[in-house]
């Protein structure tokens, strides 16, 4: 994915303040938020940078700031929010609605630990929240996981691309690790995504020489909601079937599969590694959209596995998906939640353990 | 003879589905009318709440937003911080504006955010089936507070939100209205004439409160109601302009 001849144009920046830039550069230009730990970094990005590109707000809520995106993103105008677990909770019904108005957006979650306020150590443990609508009513949002800094500021751009093709909000599902990590990165000029970038007839510009546009979720005559909700599931559909976004390693003749995402499977390339070395024939699965799953690609990856490992930062979420991907597999799950992260070593041990 | 009395271009010609009575009908128009006068239904976003006024876009012939239930402010935020120049208002209710939405009011008139509110004071949850409004007066009946709001019981004040708008620099314009005698119905007019010309003369956030009689939830006739408004309502919610 990273340009040829730009190494020059390396950058050592925080996955938070990364993934600001990377906002930026795509042409965000309403950002509203509210802080937060452990992604104040991209608040204060944004406060700082957005002077002259766009607009800064610092709402008085979370609840505020995912409405006044609303707003934003109605008019037309690109936009994006940010926060972690306990806010985006708070930004559910914001979601909800931009997901029944059909309005596009980018919320990024770096995730802590929980529930409740639980703390600001990294953790996983949102993924139930991100891939199953969060909100509300049936809906699903693309949710993209980056592992890397580098990745971090791809799928940010690929997120608004995505939010406006499909109208659609989209959630980046990082973690305290990955907000809070500095590592070398670079810009590209533009995302990956492959479809056009349409116009936005449907945005609220004023009724001038035509009908009044409504941005609207509310649906009561007989039928009609039932109608929206067939329109919404064959949107969901087109997503399922276009945007399934993967990567692994070592698959090749593997016996054994590791499924880990986020900073969780870079620890888990780690141990593919070092068992590897030991003449263990084990690969790392790494899913990058958590919503669509990338149901087909785990499926070939696990062809001719007979042992699967799920390891997360959470108390066993993603380990859903992969059970429901893979009926005939042995899955086997290992994970922590609330900041203690499983670490290469005890992985390890695990996997010998039910190997 | 020159037709006088004609529906404003910014209102669709459709029966609504308010009672008999109610005050949205006639503020409905007036909005209509004032934006068509003030040339800007071109560039006029409407942001309609949660509440009796729900499906406002059905009744609006310009581009309207719905917003989560208190919400309409915030939305009304986003939409005019990115299109400066067009005209953005709020139409809400007293239980999305003064309670589930009390932080958006409070906050977006702190901003001072260069929009227009018009904030319709019934006294009670209309659509839901009259339940208790941060606005209900002491001693008024509703579904939730059936032997009359009792602040002693913890049912608290009626909340007097202009009073307290009033106070904050970013605020440009607060007044208070009815639309329950002819005469009332053209001081709301001149109210929301003003609250819109601020806006766009960029003066900052201006909000029109109207008491606005709700028959069907004070089980009265219209009639009744209205008498209500201006005998008890008034009392509690006095009506002038509080700020210019």
């Amino acid at each position: 994915m990273r340009e040829e001849g730009r190494e020059k144009d390396k950058v050592l920046m925080s996955g938070n303040e990364a993934m600001g830039e990377a906002a930026l550069r795509v042409g965000c230009k309403f950002y509203a938020g509210y802080p937060i730990t452990p992604q104040n970094e991209l608040t204060a990005y944004m406060a700082r940078y957005m002077v002259g590109k766009g607009v800064f707000i610092q709402s008085e809520s979370e609840l505020a700031a995912i409405s006044m995106v609303m707003g934003a993103a109605a008019s037309g105008t690109r936009s994006m929010t940010s926060s972690s677990s306990p806010g985006i909770s708070l930004k559910q019904e914001g979601i909800s609605y931009m997901a029944g108005c059909q309005l596009p957006a980018v919320i990024i979650n770096v995730m802590r630990g929980g529930p409740g306020l639980g703390n600001i150590n990294s953790s996983q443990s949102d993924y139930f929240q991100s891939t199953r609508g969060g909100g509300h009513g049936d809906y699903y949002t693309p949710v993209l996981a980056p592992h890397t800094v580098d990745e971090a500021i791809r799928l940010v751009m690929l997120a608004f691309d995505m939010a406006d093709y499909y109208r659609t909000p989209v959630l980046i599902l990082a973690d305290a690790i990955i907000g809070q990590m500095m590592e070398p990165a670079s810009f590209p000029a533009k995302s990956e995504f492959d479809k056009p970038r349409l116009p936005k007839s449907w945005a609220l510009t004023g009724a001038k020489d035509r009908e009044p546009n409504v941005v609207r979720s509310l649906f009561i005559k007989e039928g009609s909601l039932t109608q929206h909700n067939e329109n919404l599931k064959n949107k969901w559909q087109q997503i399922r079937e276009a945007e399934q976004r993967y990567d692994q390693y070592k698959i090749e003749g593997a016996q054994y599969l590791i499924v880990a995402y986020g900073s969780q499977a870079r620890i888990a390339r780690e141990v593919v590694d070092v068992l590897r070395e030991e003449g263990i024939n084990i690969g790392l699965f790494r899913p990058i959209s958590l919503w669509p799953y990338p149901v087909t690609a785990i499926q070939r990856a696990a062809a001719s596995v007979d042992h699967v490992f799920v390891v997360e930062q959470s108390m066993g979420q993603m380990v859903e998906d992969v059970r429901l991907s893979l009926p005939n597999k042995k899955v086997h799950f290992y994970g922590k939640a609330g900041g203690d992260i499983p670490r290469t070593k005890e992985i390890m041990e695990y996997v010998k353990s039910e190997m | 003879m020159a037709k006088r009395f004609v529906s404003p271009q910014s209102l669709k010609d459709v029966d609504t589905h308010y009672c008999s009575g109610c005050g949205h009908g006639i503020l409905h128009r007036i909005v209509a009318s004032v934006i068509d006068k003030l040339g800007l239904r071109d560039k006029t976003i409407g942001v309609a709440p949660v509440g009796c006024a729900v499906i406002a876009y059905d009744y609006w012939n310009f581009d309207v937003s719905e917003a989560a239930h208190g919400r309409a402010l915030a939305v009304a935020t986003g939409i005019k911080r990115c299109k400066p120049d067009s005209f953005v208002f709020t139409y809400q209710g007293d239980g999305d504006l003064a309670s589930i939405g009390l932080a958006e009011t409070i906050h977006t008139a702190n901003r001072g955010e260069n929009l227009t509110c018009v904030f319709v004071n019934n006294a009670c949850y209309g659509m839901t089936g009259g339940q208790m409004a941060p606005t209900t007066v002491v001693g008024q009946k509703t579904a939730t507070t059936p032997f009359g709001r009792n602040p002693r019981a913890g049912e608290g004040w009626p909340l007097k939100v202009s009073e307290l708008l009033a106070q904050l620099p970013g605020v440009c314009f607060v007044a208070r209205t009815t639309v329950t005698s002819p005469k009332d119905v053209l001081k709301t007019e001149q109210c929301i004439r003003q609250a819109c010309i601020n806006q766009i003369e960029k003066k900052g956030f201006s909000i029109v409160e109207i008491l606005s009689p709700c028959p069907t939830v004070w089980q009265k006739t219209p009639i009744e109601a209205a008498k209500w408004v201006q005998e008890e309502m008034i009392k509690v919610f006095p009506l002038g302009v509080i700020k210019e």
